[in-house]
């Protein structure tokens, strides 16, 4: 079986899978890593949205050979030791209700800040329509991503 | 069982003229249940089953499933006969038990109990949580507050009443305190309390009423959060099923050979419902899937498409009955609405593990028990259903769907056919064309204006085919009402809750049911969904007839003071009939229901290619809200489901088959068609408990209807009004 070599949440991973499978599945499947979910499998509701290489991107179709040797981020890794401004900011607004789509909406959002600091309504509504919440709790998305730029700003980690 | 009975409690009048009964079960730590009439288990059927030595329960399970226990270590675990699924439950039964003990919120712990017989109502639905809850875990915590502060006083040698609580300790006046956690196994040997055990009055509230964050926003936003198939369960295997091109189709016949020789392919199997393949991920058992050569049955609903289920929809509709005397004019309004999935972001899915006769579920089921029982019976066990545990798992969204329990009874069936757990996921696919579907309906009301613009009737006749409530109408029906009613018609739920809440003379609301073999479900606000909408979007109809300011009209005919309050509130909030640019109008609707009222007011452009909702305000009186943040949330959920209902996603029933497939095609709103603000603002009329999940719904989508007509000069009769493919 090929085996595939590459960083996940700041550690070497090396899976062997017997066929190139959607990165999705190496995540939940093989290697346990839960956060990003499955909504569609087919890339239109975001909720398996995590980093590449520090870009929004999607798991579900995500071959596993087009990650080896690079840096996959899930919202397992997006906090280190503490919370991201961008969770902080979800805690704050109380953005959640079932959840489910929130890790992904997180990681899209934390995509959006690192490519845009100060994005405007119309540029977060742009990027993040993208995902899919059920729930409809887009008003307080929206304001906690504008809640964490403020942070990152203040902060000077924001560009 | 030594379940100490206490008299009953009253609970203050002026929250709840209900009485509950609690008693303290016995324990090595204090443990409080509480009763209210049947929704909880009676001391005897709780005794019984103790002794029983539970099959599927052990004894100490038995004690925990109450309501509210206090470890040694100071926490306090409530334990409720309820699902989490997003509707902030777990937070606001935190918050109401933290306010009675007087203990810190992040030291109460919220537990979903198992399926188990001593809960009669176990569902999670029809806006009954707090309602139905609130006033027993208030008298439980209450009580166990009154048993913490007498064995303090035993301990110093006080009197009781000199005693004082907060943040999870007893204090007394010289100073001395004593954590609840040191007190627990005391507490539970106090025969009768020394101080009253009376909930507290809600003007002494100080953390229900106060906009609270979740309880589990932390585990939610770090991807902590466990839902069904992010659960370890031992040696589960990933299993998908081939499901029929048609609803409810069924196997013919199959062939595995290819599917079964691909990679990572443990075992294919057949079920009622379709063909499972398990393998070693989900993306080798969908491939195996799409590998499997299957012959189907066509469904019953094969012949049928959209076309033909509106015209046998109109055709019950029949002739006009007789307009009442004096009738001048009778106005006449017919409103198509779609079949809708409820599409929660995490599909149907089940882990299972059957072993012997023994079965393990767990599942984000809205009802456990009726899960317990479909399960028994599919494995032949319908006489023991408690060799079936079920083990009720925080859920991505329910909405309806999840009283049905297709995904457990199917991973039952494959873990003992395969002799090894599985973990069962439906597709994205799966969940939308075999979903059990708001119905679709027609309508027809009609309005009988007499002499001087008075309003003599008003005559609503619906076609909604027959609503599945497979679950249960007794359990249904003693949430609503809190009485033990038989077996129930869909006929009579909608007489139950469709309500005129006009002065409008003559009225009269008839279902005709029709029966069309395409699953069905409850929804959101359930026939609300349609009657009331298409009611409040022509009460706007008969406003431009008699040539009457909508608000005006609504606010001289409504009978209810609790509608006039949240209507004069969103008229002001909102501005209504402020100047606006050509194109872009104002509507409004009112809806009370499931003890609540409340008023939308939105704003809609219509000038560019699609329509766009500029604002949405909502006044809301539900009584006390525990947690005002969480029901500002369900408010701002639903007015989002209404949009997208209104404007833009329904199914289509090509042959049998539903049409659309994922959200690409159901076109359920993304953020770049929600406006800026959903603002909800409180309107607060006394301290009941009213109902919020499902109250957001219907008075929404009219208003954004009325907004519509307002906007174009035309009243929409037909949703989702952007129907591109009908
Ligand atoms: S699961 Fe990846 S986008 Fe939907
Ligand atoms: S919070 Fe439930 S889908 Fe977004």
């Amino acid at each position: 079986m090929p085996a595939y070599h590459f960083t996940l949440n700041g550690e070497a991973v090396s899976v062997e899978v017997a066929t190139d499978l959607p990165l999705l599945w190496v995540l939940r499947d093989v290697l346990g890593v839960t956060g990003p979910k499955y909504g569609c499998g087919v890339g239109v509701c975001g909720a398996c949205t995590s980093h590449l290489d520090g870009q929004a991107f999607r798991p579900c179709i995500q071959p596993v050979s087009g990650v080896v040797g690079r840096q996959v981020t899930t919202i397992e890794g997006l906090g280190g030791e503490g919370l991201h401004p961008v969770q902080q900011a979800w805690i704050a607004e109380d953005v959640a209700q079932c959840g489910f789509c929130q890790p992904g909406q997180i990681m899209a959002a934390v995509g959006l800040l690192s490519q845009n600091p100060n994005p405007s309504d119309a540029e977060i509504d742009a990027v993040m329509s993208e995902n899919v919440c059920r729930c409809g709790t887009y008003v307080r998305i929206r304001a906690a991503i504008k809640r964490a730029a403020q942070a990152l700003r203040d902060a000077g980690t924001g560009g | 069982m030594a379940d100490t009975l206490k008299p009953d409690v009253a609970v203050s009048g002026r929250v709840d003229r209900r009485r509950f009964l609690t008693w303290v079960v016995a324990s090595p730590t204090l443990m409080v249940a509480a009763r209210l009439g049947l929704d909880v288990p009676s001391a005897s059927a709780a005794e019984a089953n103790a002794t029983g030595a539970g099959e599927a329960v052990t004894s100490n399970e038995t004690a925990l499933d109450l309501y509210i226990a206090i470890g040694s270590d100071g926490r306090v675990l409530a334990t409720l006969p309820r699902t989490e699924m997003g509707q902030g439950i777990t937070t606001g039964v935190a918050m109401l038990v933290a306010e009675e003990l007087d203990a810190g919120l992040g030291s109460v712990e919220v537990r979903s109990a198992d399926a188990d017989p001593r809960w009669l109502i176990q569902l999670t639905g029809m806006s009954s949580t707090m309602r139905y809850l609130a006033g027993p875990l208030r008298a439980a915590a209450a009580d166990a507050r009154a048993r913490l502060v007498t064995a303090a006083a035993h301990r110093w040698g006080v009197s009781a009443s000199s005693l004082s609580t907060a943040n999870g300790e007893v204090i007394a006046p010289d100073g001395r305190r004593a954590g609840y956690g040191e007190l627990a196994q005391d507490a539970a040997g106090v025969w009768l309390p020394e101080i009253s055990s009376e909930p507290k009055d809600p003007s002494a509230y100080t953390v229900v009423g106060q906009p609270t964050g979740r309880v589990d926003a932390r585990d939610i936003v770090t991807g902590a959060a466990r839902y069904t198939l992010d659960l370890s369960i031992p040696g589960a295997v990933p299993v998908v099923v081939a499901r029929p091109p048609t609803l409810r189709g069924s196997l013919q016949s199959f062939d595995a050979s290819a599917a079964s020789a691909m990679p990572g392919v443990v075992g294919v199997v057949p079920l009622p419902t379709g063909v499972a393949v398990a393998a070693q991920t989900f993306a080798q058992a969908l491939a195996a899937r799409d590998a499997l050569r299957i012959s189907w049955t066509l469904g019953p609903a094969s012949q049928l498409s959209d076309a033909d289920i509106r015209i046998k929809l109109r055709d019950q509709i029949g002739p006009r009955p007789l307009a009442p005397l004096f009738t001048l004019k009778t106005l006449e309004g017919r409103f198509d609405f779609p079949y809708l999935a409820h599409a929660p972001m995490e599909t149907q899915s089940c882990v299972a593990s059957v072993v012997g006769n023994r079965a393990e579920i767990w599942s984000g089921v809205q009802d456990p028990k009726f899960a317990q029982r479909e399960v028994a019976a599919a494995l032949g066990w319908a006489l023991t259903p408690q060799w079936v545990t079920v083990h009720p798992v925080r859920a991505g969204g329910g909405f309806g769907r999840r009283f049905f329990t297709e995904a457990p009874v199917e991973a039952a069936l494959a873990s003992r056919a395969l002799g090894r757990p599985v973990k069962l996921m439906w597709t994205r696919n799966d969940d939308m064309r075999h979903g059990h579907y708001r119905p679709a309906s027609h309508h027809r009301v009609l309005a009988y204006i007499g002499p001087f613009g008075t309003i003599l009737g008003w005559h609503h006749r619906a076609a909604i085919p027959t609503v599945e409530f497979p679950h249960g109408y007794g359990d249904l029906v003693t949430a609503i009402f809190g009485e033990l009613l038989p077996e129930l018609t869909s006929a009579l739920f909608f007489t139950l809750t469709q309500h005129v809440p006009y002065h409008f003379g003559l009225v009269s609301q008839e279902l005709r049911e029709t029966s069309i073999p395409i699953p069905t479900a409850s929804f959101r606000s359930v026939f609300t969904s349609q009657v009331g909408v298409a009611n409040e979007i022509f009460v706007d109809q008969l406003a431009r007839e008699l040539g009457r300011d909508p608000v005006a009209l609504r606010r001289s005919q409504l009978k209810s003071n609790r509608l006039k309050a949240v209507l004069d509130k969103v008229t002001l909030e909102g501005q209504w009939g402020r100047p606006l640019p050509p194109g872009v109008a104002q509507g409004v609707a009112v809806l009370e229901e499931w003890d609540s009222a409340i008023a939308h007011l939105v704003e809609v452009d219509v000038t560019g290619a699609e329509p766009k909702v500029l604002r949405v305000v909502i006044a809301a009186d539900v009584g006390l809200p525990i947690n005002p943040k969480s029901v500002e949330a369900q408010l701002q959920g639903a007015a989002v489901d209404a949009m997208s209902t209104t404007l833009s996603a329904g199914l289509h029933i090509d042959a049998g088959a539903v049409r659309e497939g994922s959200f690409a095609d159901y076109r359920w709103l993304r953020m770049k068609h929600i406006p800026a603000e959903i603002r909800v603002h409180f309107v607060r009329s006394d301290d009941r408990i009213g109902g919020v999940g499902e109250l957001g719904y219907p008075s929404a989508a009219a208003a954004l209807a009325n907004a519509l007509a307002r906007a174009t000069g035309t009243m929409p009769t037909r949703f989702p009004i952007l129907d591109a493919g009908a």
